[in-house]
């Protein structure tokens, strides 16, 4: 069968050009100086230095919130709509979970755009105020414009991940604590809630991933004076054109989110352990 | 019984709730794509003087045809390209099999934002020229690892002996490897091309690095225009919605229709 193995060498090479190289060459625009010559570079740690001013360091901890706070309400809206979903008749279940993930396939933009209309100060939501004479609520260009374009956006995930691992769960381990006599509640908090465990977990690395590096939304619904740290990134490559900074803006974000990454694994690991080791009842 | 049916209301409303707050925003925007007027709250009248106004202008439907064009052949590469990769690494040594699995895994789980930067990177060290081919090249490029990774499970269900078994009778290895197990892997390379179509498709940050010289996609396009309202948008946006649903509604319900179908025929 080796002679298939062979089919691996063209994508190796094309792995190690398309895929390995561009990563060697952020990390060298981040620790050389300005020029965008290759054979030119200088060495340095200024751009780091650069980044740890008080104004960049609080677009970073502005985008952490952004994100964790986003992922928070999609945990607590996304888990009991998976709960419920996975609960109802098998028939209903495919339906509904295609309704949910249908929204998942539709370009980011438009799904974005389309809330500018409805939060705008003559939007539909403060037209609709302005009939019952309430507002104008100011809800364009705001932390909740952009939170709430987040959760809009990134829910889907949050929910097929929780959905996942609660309809692939053995109904039998269920019945047995109920059989046992736990109640509803008792059964929720020690059975079902410990084994849907690794779907929240993967659903926080779908949603958090994404919410702490994008651009679109903060521009879209956060109007062009709202910064997060994809929006620094854009403009460092876009508008400024500082690669080297920007690069070195880029390894920060990618080593935190693979930190966090890393980090939300190991609690994982460390939940299923304890759901696994039942003997500590 | 009062605790259950309030317990199947709760539900109702959850459910019915969630899918308002997914569906309205989206449903508006394809309601006033056929306004009379400008205005994207105030209803003036049915009209379909905004789509007339997109089929007119030239770098709408530019932007279509980049989109598209870029779509289909960075969709057939990188199926062919990940289906035959994704073969290979299942015949390959641990070690090998292990180090494309992670180094494949990159840009998966790297933000795009960051994949897209090292692209913009790289065609500028080696001096090419930022525009369609470079776009054509990025998409060939991100799509593959998603294709690699929907092919391999394909290929883990495979018994191992049936190639063997085709040689064995005479088959070449590129015969054993067209007529036995690529249909038997379809499935899967079904299900990679398609994700691989409608990611290019939908796809906007790593685009917007590396194109330039005018060319632009749907998405690029929207973002640059989205600044002002403007209802041309809402009917670009109407008809990729369209098309997306069309396509998933067709992807998801016919293995069921056709299990009715088989069912129906016994």
């Amino acid at each position: 069968m080796r002679v298939f193995g062979n089919l691996v060498k063209p994508y190796m090479v094309w792995m190690s050009l398309f895929i390995v190289i561009p990563m060697l060459l952020i990390v060298l625009y981040a620790f050389t100086t300005h020029g965008n010559s290759v054979m030119a570079f200088q060495f340095t740690f200024d751009n780091f230095g650069k980044f740890f001013d008080p104004v960049f360091i609080k677009v970073m901890l502005k985008s952490i919130q952004v994100a964790l706070i986003t992922t928070g309400v999609c945990i607590v809206i996304g888990y009991p709509i998976a709960y419920v979903i996975a609960n109802v008749d098998e028939r209903w279940q495919t339906l509904l979970m295609l309704l949910v993930t249908i929204p998942m396939w539709i370009n980011m933009l438009v799904r974005t755009y389309a809330w500018i209309s409805i939060l705008s100060d003559s939007g539909l939501i403060n037209t609709f105020l302005k009939s019952i004479n309430i507002g104008p609520l100011k809800m364009m260009y705001t932390d909740f414009a952009v939170i709430l374009g987040m959760v809009y956006n990134f829910l889907p995930f949050m929910i097929l991940s929780i959905y996942t691992s609660l309809a692939k769960m053995d109904k039998a381990v269920i019945n047995a604590s109920y059989d046992l006599g736990a109640n509803t509640r008792q059964t929720f908090m020690k059975i079902t809630l410990p084994l849907s465990m690794p779907g929240v977990i993967s659903g926080v690395t779908l949603v958090f991933l994404p919410a702490v590096s994008t651009f679109i939304i903060p521009k879209f619904l956060g109007g062009g004076q709202y910064m997060l740290i994809g929006n620094l990134i854009e403009n460092q490559f876009i508008t400024v054109g500082e690669w080297n900074f920007g690069s070195a803006i880029s390894l920060i974000m990618a080593i935190i989110i693979m930190l966090s990454m890393y980090m939300t694994r190991k609690i994982d690991k460390d939940i299923v352990q304890e759901a696994q080791g039942g003997n500590k009842w | 019984m009062v605790g259950s049916k309030n317990r199947k209301l709760t539900r109702f409303f959850l459910i019915a709730g969630v899918l308002l707050f997914f569906y309205a925003p989206i449903a508006s925007l394809m309601v006033f794509s056929f306004n009379d007027s400008r205005s994207l709250t105030s209803w003036a009248g049915f009209s379909t003087q905004w789509y007339t106004a997109l089929f007119a202008n030239r770098e709408m439907m530019s932007a279509i045809y980049v989109t598209l064009l870029v779509a289909l052949l960075s969709t057939f590469i990188s199926t062919v390209v990940g289906t035959l990769t994704a073969i290979g690494i299942s015949k390959s040594r641990k070690i090998i099999r292990e180090l494309i699995i992670n180094v494949n895994n990159f840009p998966i789980l790297n933000p795009e934002i960051v994949t897209a930067i090292g692209l913009m990177l790289l065609f500028s060290s080696l001096s090419i020229e930022k525009g369609l081919i470079t776009m054509l090249v990025a998409h060939i490029i991100f799509s593959t690892p998603y294709v690699i990774l929907t092919v391999l499970p394909k290929l883990r269900g495979l018994d191992p002996d049936i190639a063997e078994a085709a040689m064995d009778l005479g088959a070449t290895p590129a015969q054993a490897l067209w007529k036995v197990i690529i249909p038997l892997i379809m499935p899967g390379v079904i299900s990679g091309a398609l994700l691989a179509f409608t990611m290019s498709f939908d796809d906007f940050v790593i685009s917007y690095f590396v194109s330039g010289n005018g060319v632009k996609n749907i998405s690029i396009l929207v973002y640059t225009m989205s600044k002002r309202i403007n209802p041309t948008i809402n009917a670009l946006s109407t008809i990729l919605v369209v098309i997306i649903t069309v396509v998933l509604l067709i992807v998801n319900l016919l293995p069921i229709l056709k299990k009715k179908e088989l069912r129906g025929a016994e």
